[in-house]
């Protein structure tokens, strides 16, 4: 029973994700049921909400961009055998960097030089706002998850000290920052396709969808192509081999932390310089949290993680456009699912390997099976 | 007029601090068996959703602490089914049902009473009575002490006497008991356990069902005691701050009531404090009241680091116990 299971690596990487997958749909069919919608034709609706119009897609995108973000930020620390709950608190702070470059000098830089400062300073806040979880963990053994949630309300606390206070607009009721100005904005997709010729709807989605797949392309060069991302996946798989061939391990965890913070910053770059121009209390929102879901279903790799993303920006855009077509429908289920997919995909990951196991065993059998009688009788 | 004012901080901060002494309790009991619990931010908001919905429909207070108890059981050996069983990730466990719980609590709440995920306001008759009450009208006369007593610590729900007593009865369990010493037992060293012949896949299972049910408590306070309805979130990250008491208190279960205590208290005093100014030789200004409700956590990390005094987890926890390992 404790034995591993062996499953090829095709249905380890691709059928064990997607059996979950449909577990975790097929029990949201059911929630469905039990309120009375059809399941199929809200399916049918979130497809067409997601994918069916050019602005639909384009929304899609937008939040998957995000999600590529934070799902990356876990699968950094995750191969660095690290579990970081704080992608939430990292992404406030990275729009806080942003935000402050913003405020103090969006007046009077031009945009080519604001901008890249914005991402820099966003980066370099995240991964401070995660380095130092990292450090505790790795020389005062505080576990990292504890402290990376405590970090998320230390951050929040944070932002929400500075937006009601020394931030806040004066005469503005929300707790907001002014607006930066023109020039700390992030081009939008529209503009962007603009400068190729091509037209396209505007929506939220911004230059940062390819900050994202660079950021991803990079995560894969680093992990599986350069020396420095073998001594931090080293460290996860087996940290005592890791000190013995002299990769210090200590050092790895806070590097981890502080490129996986980093990632989840950028979530401020989408948001805050992408689409709100000012910076806000509650711009992450929970956008962190998907990240766990999306790096579980994405296995862990980068290219896992954009397809992963993308499901979770279509279910976002396709949620939302549900709550308008359909009386009662809240985009909560759409936070259900995700529950569930986590869920399914991580904590009872192991649940369906052991019968997905025996069937391949019985499928491979089977074919066998009948050779051989085959041969008997011929 | 200060014994009042003394008095009504001690008020709020038990108010405050009952839900999550239950949760620290419940997370004391799974953590000391060996199981992470995160999932109970999504635990408590599921029984306090159940509580009010059960409650909204019978009418009955009985059938809606039933109705909490028995979904903080049935969350409970879920996690034991996918994390004890099947040796599942327990932080990710955690998470799973933090998220569904956030999520599926709104869906249904919509779906059943269409009032945007909130449950309709509960009957008096629905709502848990209040203990002392003569006594506390009483004492109030009394000059001096009178008021700090009558108005701080009588005169409340009964859940908030039964939670400080649950603190004594976990105490009891955990470390006068023969239940009591085979569970912290599991949570540092599950193979000697197994070897004494005593099932450690039982007493975890043991220890989550006793969570579910303290768990399932702290939901009923929230609706039935503290707000009278269920409100979409509610929980507001109480759970987690709980398991930040429980990590204060050493994982032990009266460290971890005073820890709640504290934060209770720290809570009472930054809702008063808000709009008031600081003394000049502070510089003036306005109290930073966001300061202060970080404060429990900024103290968890630094207790976690070890600058004052040591928190030690049991050995085992958060690893899954294979037995031909």
């Amino acid at each position: 029973m404790s034995r591993p299971i062996d499953l090829p690596r095709w249905l380890d990487l691709v059928v064990l994700p997607l059996v979950n997958l449909a577990m975790a749909f097929a029990v949201s069919a059911l929630v469905l049921l039990t309120i009375g919608q059809d399941p199929l034709q809200v399916l049918a609706l979130l497809v067409k909400g997601a994918f069916g119009s050019r602005s639909g897609l384009s929304y899609t995108l937008y939040y998957a961009t995000t999600f590529v973000f934070t799902g990356l930020a876990v699968a950094v620390a995750f191969h660095a055998g690290l579990f970081n709950i704080g992608g939430e608190g990292q992404a406030m702070m990275g729009g806080l960097g942003a935000g402050l470059v913003a405020l103090s000098l969006g007046q009077s830089l031009p945009a080519w030089l604001l901008l890249p400062l914005m991402v820099a300073a966003a980066m370099v806040f995240g991964m401070a706002w995660a380095a130092v979880p990292g450090a505790l963990q790795a020389w005062r053994g505080s576990h990292i998850v504890i402290t990376t949630i405590m970090f998320n309300f230390i951050a929040s606390a944070l932002l929400i000290y500075l937006l009601v206070g020394p931030l806040k607009e004066a005469g503005n009721m929300t707790p907001e920052s002014r607006a930066f100005g023109p020039a700390a904005l992030l081009p939008g997709m529209h503009q962007v396709l603009a400068w190729f010729g091509l037209e396209w709807p505007r929506t939220p989605l911004n230059f940062s969808l390819l900050i994202a797949l660079a950021a991803a392309l990079a995560v894969y060069l680093l992990l599986w192509r350069t020396q420095p991302g073998y001594a931090l996946r080293t460290v996860g798989f087996a940290p005592a081999a890791a000190a013995y061939a002299g990769i210090q391990p200590k050092g790895q965890i806070v590097r981890a932390m502080a490129l996986s913070g980093a990632l989840a910053a950028l979530v401020g770059i989408n948001e805050i310089a992408g689409v709100h121009n000012r910076l806000m209390a509650d711009f992450v929102a929970g956008a962190g949290f998907t990240g766990i879901a999306v790096c579980l279903i994405g296995r862990n790799h980068p290219v896992g993680i954009v397809l992963a993303a993308l499901l979770f920006g279509a279910l976002y855009q396709g949620g939302a456009e549900l709550a308008f077509e359909i009386q009662g429908f809240s985009r909560d289920m759409v936070f259900t699912l995700q529950g569930l997919i986590v869920l399914f995909a991580g904590a009872m990951a192991q649940v369906a390997a052991p019968w997905l196991a025996s069937l391949h065993q019985r499928l491979r059998r089977a074919p066998a099976a009948t050779a051989n009688a085959e041969a008997a009788h011929g | 007029m200060d014994e009042v004012l003394i008095g009504s901080l001690l008020a709020s901060t038990l108010r405050v601090a009952t839900p999550l002494i239950l949760c620290a309790l419940a997370s004391v009991l799974s953590e000391r068996a060996g199981v992470i619990d995160l999932g109970l931010e999504g635990k408590m908001l599921a029984t306090a959703f159940a509580a009010a919905s059960v409650g909204a429909v019978s009418g009955s207070l009985g059938l809606a602490v039933l109705g909490a108890v028995a979904v903080g059981l049935a969350l409970s050996m879920l996690h034991g089914f996918a994390c004890v069983s099947h040796r599942g990730d327990q932080v990710v466990m955690g998470m799973a049902i933090t998220m569904t719980a956030a999520g599926l609590t709104v869906v249904l709440g919509i779906a059943w009473f269409k009032q945007g995920g909130q449950t309709p306001p509960l009957a008096d008759a629905v709502r848990m009575g209040l203990w002392f009450t003569g006594l506390a009208e009483t004492l109030r006369q009394v000059p001096l002490l009178g008021p700090v007593i009558g108005i701080g610590l009588l005169g409340h729900t009964g859940l908030v006497y039964i939670a400080l007593m649950l603190v004594g009865v976990v105490w009891w369990l955990l470390y006068r008991t023969r239940v009591g010493l085979r569970l912290r037992a599991t949570g540092e060293n599950p193979t000697m356990v197994d070897a004494a012949g005593v099932s450690v896949l039982g007493l975890r299972y043991l220890a989550l069902a006793g969570n579910g049910i303290l768990v399932a408590l702290a939901g009923c306070f929230l609706v039935l005691a503290q707000n009278p309805q269920f409100i979409p979130n509610m929980t507001a990250g109480r759970g987690y701050m709980a398991i930040a008491a429980m990590i204060f208190g050493k994982w032990h279960p009266v460290g971890a009531c005073l820890a709640c205590l504290l934060f209770g208290f720290l809570d009472a005093v930054a809702i008063r404090m808000q709009g008031a100014v600081l003394p000049a030789l502070l510089g003036g200004g306005a109290v930073p009241v966001q300061a202060i409700q970080a404060l429990p956590y900024v103290l968890t990390v630094v207790l976690l680091a070890g600058f004052i005094g040591h928190a030690y987890a049991p050995k085992a926890l958060g690893v899954p116990y294979v037995k031909e390992r």
